[in-house]
């Protein structure tokens, strides 16, 4: 924590003296294992029919445009999508030897350390004590390292736009729902209740309980309790998560573990660095003051028959 | 431009165009030479004509990028949001800028004054690496107006990307600096110079630092896609360390390689010192380059070994890695040891060019070629992309040639000593009310004014 807290100061300088307020933010700890209160999803897989009906209910909360195919229409499943800018949240069919195909709703999966935000240079993005990751099109730059760092590859980018492209990505209704405590608009519309909206604590309980009640009906592992640090989207399902399309090596721990490495230098560079360099200067042009600064001057005397 | 000396024409190398008489701006930056002259020479170089063929094609759609978005110009993937501008334009012009903070180190602190014919080159390469790499940036954010939030508007300090900006915006300001002394010398203002030449200790520490933070920031970048890059392009622990020292021989082949296309493609600007010293030089930052090309080989192979990641080298991927580390790596540090032992100066120069190449490759299969290596697609870029790259660099060659034409950068200015003699009243009256001595003021003065013109000289 003194750490991280230190090299903020080091790397912003006087600019963050005045925002003491970010210190308290999700990534300032090192074990955050997310808001006590924090909401969540868990998506059963087993439980859902593949009707997309989760998608055109995102669809029309987030206000985005009306697609080409229909949401009924099925053929979509020939080929796995991804989420983009114009649709934050998919379901995706896989095959499947045991039973029948099995579906898989995907979005963001709103993370207890999330990569984006700690990856951005501009605080784009806030991680909410609801539990949901949101983000200010106001300030973001474009660089979209966001979507570099993100492991689950979800955030999409509206690269059409040419004056005011933005990042676009599920934000768990926050704005129209979860804030005032009600279920995002596709949890709201599920019909087989495949997705169940809760706290995240109770969620995880939920499904440990439905996994040990019916053991040959799931796969041991709730997907999403302790990858790259937990997050709030939580999956149960009869095949594994590679099955699923669901990367199973990401680890346990928050992406950003990897960079501090890196960030764990810098204090070091910062303070070394000067000593050493001006020391070794002064090493290397002792006994030689009269010829520092005289190269040019002695080359051209050089020249001289 | 060689026949045009060989006609008797005299170049611009110092602030009088004849005795008592100065060039005027104009001249100047027509070389000194009459203006149907320099378009004469301007439209035989074919050079020229290449680069305006580029231009006529890039510039529109450079323009369009703007107008019509990214999507215009690029594929717009989701899944690589990273393409050749940052790819290519950012991850590999910045380590051959590397030269910038290696040569002001070696000549400033170390005292390595044998350099020092080619330390502007490696500020002046420094310079436009870095401004050419926040070109490439540009055209690649989605809203590029507002690149300065990160300093103004919305702070992301634990952002390795937040780092990067302030370091390559403060370090871009420093090597302005250090390059504005030649700029100086040219338009004649030598106070300014003279002020540069106090802070230069100052300006090349600063440079140190925020080039191995920056230099290393750019590999942290991909320790936030830990599952994305390639296992062998990926190590949590060294990543930066990879891209600092490689970084280090590659900012030094940049100017050997940019120092051998400048002595065979404008031999006619590089003064005599520059010509004499050039193969002498050569070797030392060969010697330079090599024994960072055998740091960096062994922390790439400790790397492997250190994560165990022997078993990818059977692998598909392992042949390309094995590809880059041979024909970047392992061929350019074999013939540079064999070559500067020989004194074999082909060698050497073929040798910085292979290893300016492996830089480049390493950055695009980083950033590129090995990234999300899981998904089952590649993403090859799309046509406008690869032109609006090519471009700006296109624009790169035409700003560091005109500035190489222009600045004193391969020659010494010559005569800096007499506008400097102007300025001496002043000065030497100063030092004589600091003595305390009144009387026979013209004395000191005559004397403060030869040894202020030989410090000029000096300078």
């Amino acid at each position: 924590m003194k750490r991280r807290d230190f090299l903020k100061v080091c790397l912003a300088g006087g600019a963050t003296a005045t925002m003491g307020g970010l210190c308290g933010k999700a990534w300032g700890s090192s074990s955050f294992e997310g808001y006590p209160d924090g909401m969540g999803v868990l998506v059963d897989t087993t439980r859902c029919i593949g009707c997309r009906s989760c998608e055109a209910a995102c669809n029309k909360e987030q206000k985005m445009p009306v697609p080409e195919v229909p949401f009924d229409n099925t053929s979509v499943f020939d080929e796995t999508r991804r989420t983009d800018e114009n649709a934050l949240t998919v379901v995706n069919r896989y095959p499947s030897k045991e039973s029948g195909p099995v579906y898989r709703k995907q979005q963001c999966n709103h993370c207890n350390e999330p990569a984006c935000l700690t990856s951005c240079f501009v605080n784009a993005y806030t991680k909410t004590k609801e539990g949901a990751v949101i983000y200010n099109s106001k300030v973001c730059v474009g660089c979209r390292n966001c979507m570099i760092a993100c492991p689950f590859n979800m955030p999409g980018y509206s690269y059409s736009s040419a004056f005011n492209p933005v990042v676009k990505k599920c934000i768990f209704c926050y704005d129209t729902r979860l804030k005032y405590g009600k279920p995002p608009a596709c949890v709201d519309i599920c019909p087989q209740e495949a997705l169940t909206f809760g706290h995240r604590k109770d969620l995880l309980k939920l499904a440990h309980e439905r996994i040990r009640e019916t053991p040959d009906r799931y796969y041991d592992h709730v997907y999403g309790e302790k990858e790259v640090g937990g997050t709030s989207w939580l999956y149960i399902s009869n095949i594994s998560p590679d099955q699923l399309g669901m990367d199973n090596t990401l680890g346990n721990e928050p992406i950003i573990s990897n960079v501090k490495d890196f960030l764990g230098t810098v204090p070091m560079v910062l303070t070394i660095w000067p000593a050493l360099f001006t020391g070794i200067h002064l090493l290397a042009t002792r006994n030689k003051d009269h010829h520092d600064d005289h190269a040019n001057h002695s080359g051209q005397e050089d020249d001289q028959p | 431009m060689k026949t045009i000396i060989a006609q008797g024409m005299k170049t611009v190398d110092s602030m009088e165009k004849s005795e008592g008489k100065k060039w005027t701006l104009t001249e100047k930056l027509l070389l000194g030479l009459p203006l149907p002259y320099y378009i004469g020479q301007a439209l035989r170089n074919p050079f020229n004509w290449f680069l305006a063929l580029v231009f006529a094609i890039g510039i529109p759609l450079i323009l369009g990028r703007f107008a019509f978005g990214l999507s215009w110009v690029t594929h717009s993937s989701n899944d690589y949001p990273w393409g050749l501008f940052l790819g290519f334009g950012l991850f590999a012009m910045v380590p051959l800028s590397s030269s910038g903070f290696q040569m002001g180190t070696a000549c400033e602190l170390f005292g390595r004054h044998d350099l020092e014919p080619l330390e502007r080159l490696g500020l002046l390469n420094g310079l436009l690496g870095y401004f050419f790499a926040v070109v490439y940036l540009l055209v690649d954010l989605g809203q590029p107006w507002r690149l300065p939030y990160p300093m103004m508007v919305s702070f992301g300090p634990a952002a390795v990307l937040f780092l990067v900006a302030w370091h390559v915006a403060t370090y871009l300001s420093v090597q302005i600096a250090e390059v504005s002394a030649s700029f100086f010398e040219w338009i004649g203002f030598l106070p300014g110079k003279k002020a540069i030449r106090k802070i230069t200790l100052g300006l090349t520490v600063a440079g140190i630092i925020l080039s191995t933070l920056h230099q290393g920031a750019l590999g942290a970048l991909f320790t936030y896609a830990p599952g994305k890059v390639h296992p062998l392009w990926y190590s949590a622990s060294f990543q930066w360390l990879y891209f600092f020292v490689s970084s280090l021989p590659g900012g030094l082949c940049m100017v050997i390689t940019v120092s051998t296309i400048a002595s065979r493609t404008m031999f006619w600007r590089c003064d005599e010192r520059f010509a004499r010293n050039l193969d002498k030089v050569t070797v030392s930052l060969a010697k330079g380059a090599a024994m960072g090309l055998a740091t960096y080989l062994t922390i790439k192979l400790i790397g492997v070994a250190h994560d165990n990641k022997w078993s990818y080298l059977a692998t598909g991927w392992g042949a390309w890695y094995l590809f880059e580390i041979g024909l970047g790596v392992v061929l350019p540090l074999t013939l540079f040891t064999m070559a500067i032992r020989n004194n074999m100066m082909k060698l050497i120069r073929l040798s910085a060019i292979l290893t300016v190449f492996g830089v480049v490759l390493n950055r695009v299969n980083t950033a590129i070629i090995t990234f999300n290596w899981k998904l089952p697609h590649r993403e090859i870029p799309h046509w406008r992309e690869l032109i609006v790259s090519l471009t700006i660099f296109c624009i790169y060659i035409a700003v560091y040639r005109f500035i190489l034409y222009r600045l004193p950068i391969l020659y010494q200015w010559k005569g800096v000593e007499e506008p400097a003699a102007a300025l001496v009243p002043a000065t030497a009256a100063e030092h004589v009310h600091a003595g305390g001595k009144h009387i026979g003021e013209a004395l000191p003065a005559a004397t403060y004014c030869t040894s202020a013109a030989q410090e000029a000289e000096e300078y």
